[in-house]
């Protein structure tokens, strides 16, 4: 597996490191159900068999975090971008 | 002739032959041509007491023990391939018990007692093979912390031994002792731990439940479920419609997809582990031995292939198959550990999809549907664990409460915060 890293070119998997689900968000914590939304947040994960969006961190490279679109199910790297700078997508 | 069940030639339709010295003689002399299949491929009925999605070991013994145990026989078992086919086909076939936690002690150290009689109960040859499992320390902190696993071990009445540095060089002489950059310390063994044969675990018991009437039925892939006033009520598949009084999963590596297909979403994600085997080389290791500072275990099958792996991956995955890192990762512990199997080749290596709970350990439990019944979690542990799995899911398929030593497994403890973090490492699958 390779990914496209932005800056740098296609780089060896060895070079990332992998965060997880890229939707992560912390909840409000003054919400009225802020303990549901925290354990949501926290524990429960669509995992899908497909296209899956998570965050690789070139950790050997330039350090960027990076908003990778990958298929669970064949390793494909189908889209490689920044996360934006709110933290969102 | 001998039968393994007085009434198995009337329900069945052919007898099952008790597997013993007198009828192997027996069908030597007559030329081998005369044993029957071990289990039935059933066709689906209608409707059925309890479904099992899932054919591997833990659903195959799931059914045993639903029959055995609690006399409910008109169970299907459904499997999307072939039975064992999935994590039971794919696994480095380690038995052990030896947990710190003490919501997990109990039950493993249940798996391992079932293992013990297992042969006798279901008069198969699983090749259970008390080898011994040895996790070795590589330093002052590393001891102190297998100490504490072993004094908990044995405070539940499991066996545990801390070796010094001298007894593991008795033991396995050809350790890496003299330079190693992680120098060995000793180790923290579990005799009565070992291996099995996993594939013999797998027919052990689609034999035995399927003698007690159990319908075996395979590609038979669920597609959908069946709900009547917010109760499911049965399942869509490949092969029909099948009703059925409660209904239990036991897919772990595909629990998310699944359960989907409900309408759930599970403190679960997929993970691909890699595992090897080497060409057959004369008798060499002993037994199960792990590395503590890195992740690489090994044991030798009777074969003689040298069984081995290592973490996970560590990204989502449904492939079943892992990338070169990893293999790098896993053989680099090899090397570290024990030079001397630096020539020996790697005949196969495949991943499995491990069903990574967000603490690591295992879900055995109802959930918040009624009639659909909870078992995943496995990550990658779920071999050692079939025995005691398929006796925990059972006795809650049958009584509705779970059984005293799965009370920990339930799904509702990351809301709570009763996590079972054997490994302390918070929620972060891939680190489990």
């Amino acid at each position: 597996m390779r990914i496209q890293c932005p800056f740098c070119g296609e780089r060896d998997l060895s070079e990332f490191a992998y965060l997880g689900d890229a939707d992560f968000r912390r909840p409000d914590p003054d919400a009225a159900d802020a303990e549901a939304r925290f354990f949501n947040a926290v524990y429960v994960r669509d995992n899908p068999a497909g296209p899956h969006d998570e965050l690789w961190y070139h950790a050997s490279g330039c350090r960027s975090w990076l908003r990778v679109t990958r298929n669970t199910r064949t390793h494909e790297i189908l889209a490689v971008n920044f996360p934006t700078p709110s933290g969102g997508s | 002739m001998a039968r393994y069940a007085g009434d198995s030639t009337a329900r069945l339709g052919f007898a099952l032959m008790r597997y013993s010295i007198f009828n192997l003689v027996r069908q030597a002399l007559s030329g081998h041509r005369a044993w029957g299949p071990a289990w039935r491929d059933a066709a689906p009925k209608s409707a059925y007491d309890v479904v099992i999605i899932g054919g591997g070991g833990h659903g195959l013994a799931t059914a045993h023990y639903l029959a055995k145990i609690h006399g409910i026989s008109n169970v299907a078992v459904l499997e999307k391939g072939w039975i064992g086919s999935g994590n039971a086909g794919r696994n480095t076939t380690i038995i052990r018990s030896n947990y710190l936690l003490a919501g997990n002690n109990p039950f493993y150290e249940w798996s391992m007692k079932l293992w013990e009689g297992l042969e006798q109960d279901l008069n198969y040859n699983a090749m259970v093979s008390q080898r011994g499992v040895l996790n070795l320390y590589h330093s002052d902190a590393q001891r102190d912390t297998y100490a504490r696993r072993g004094n908990a071990m044995r405070m539940h009445g499991v066996d545990a031994e801390l070796l010094d540095a001298e007894a593991v060089r008795r033991m396995l002489p050809f350790l890496d002792f003299n330079g190693a950059r992680f120098p060995i310390h000793g180790g923290l063994l579990q005799r009565r731990g070992g291996t099995a044969r996993h594939d013999a675990v797998v027919w052990g018991y689609a034999r035995a439940a399927s003698d007690r009437g159990v319908d075996i039925i395979q590609n038979c892939e669920v597609t959908g479920f069946i709900r009547e006033a917010g109760t499911i009520v049965g399942v869509e598949t490949t092969r029909g419609s099948i009703r059925a009084g409660k209904i239990g999963m036991a897919v772990a590596g595909s629990t998310s997809r699944v359960a989907e297909l409900a309408g759930l979403k599970l403190p679960i994600e997929s993970h691909v582990l890699q595992a090897f085997v080497s060409e057959a080389i004369k008798p060499f290791i002993p037994g199960v031995v792990t590395f503590g500072a890195g992740h690489f275990y090994i044991s030798q099958s009777d074969k003689g292939g040298l069984v081995f792996g290592g973490d996970l991956d560590g990204y989502n995955s449904y492939a079943q198959r892992g990338n070169l890192p990893t293999v790098e990762d896993v053989c680099e512990g090899a090397m570290a550990l024990m030079p001397a199997i630096g020539r020996v080749r790697v005949l196969r290596s495949w991943g499995g999809v491990m069903d990574m709970s967000m603490d690591g350990s295992p879900i055995i439990d109802r959930t918040v549907i009624a009639g659909l019944y909870l078992n995943a979690g496995w990550c990658y542990g779920g071999f050692k664990a079939t025995p005691a799995s398929g006796w925990c899911f059972a006795h809650l398929l049958a009584r509705d409460e779970p059984h005293a030593v799965a009370r920990a497994y339930r799904l509702d403890r990351f809301a709570t915060g009763h996590l079972l973090d054997e490994r302390g490492v918070g929620a972060q699958p891939n680190l489990h």
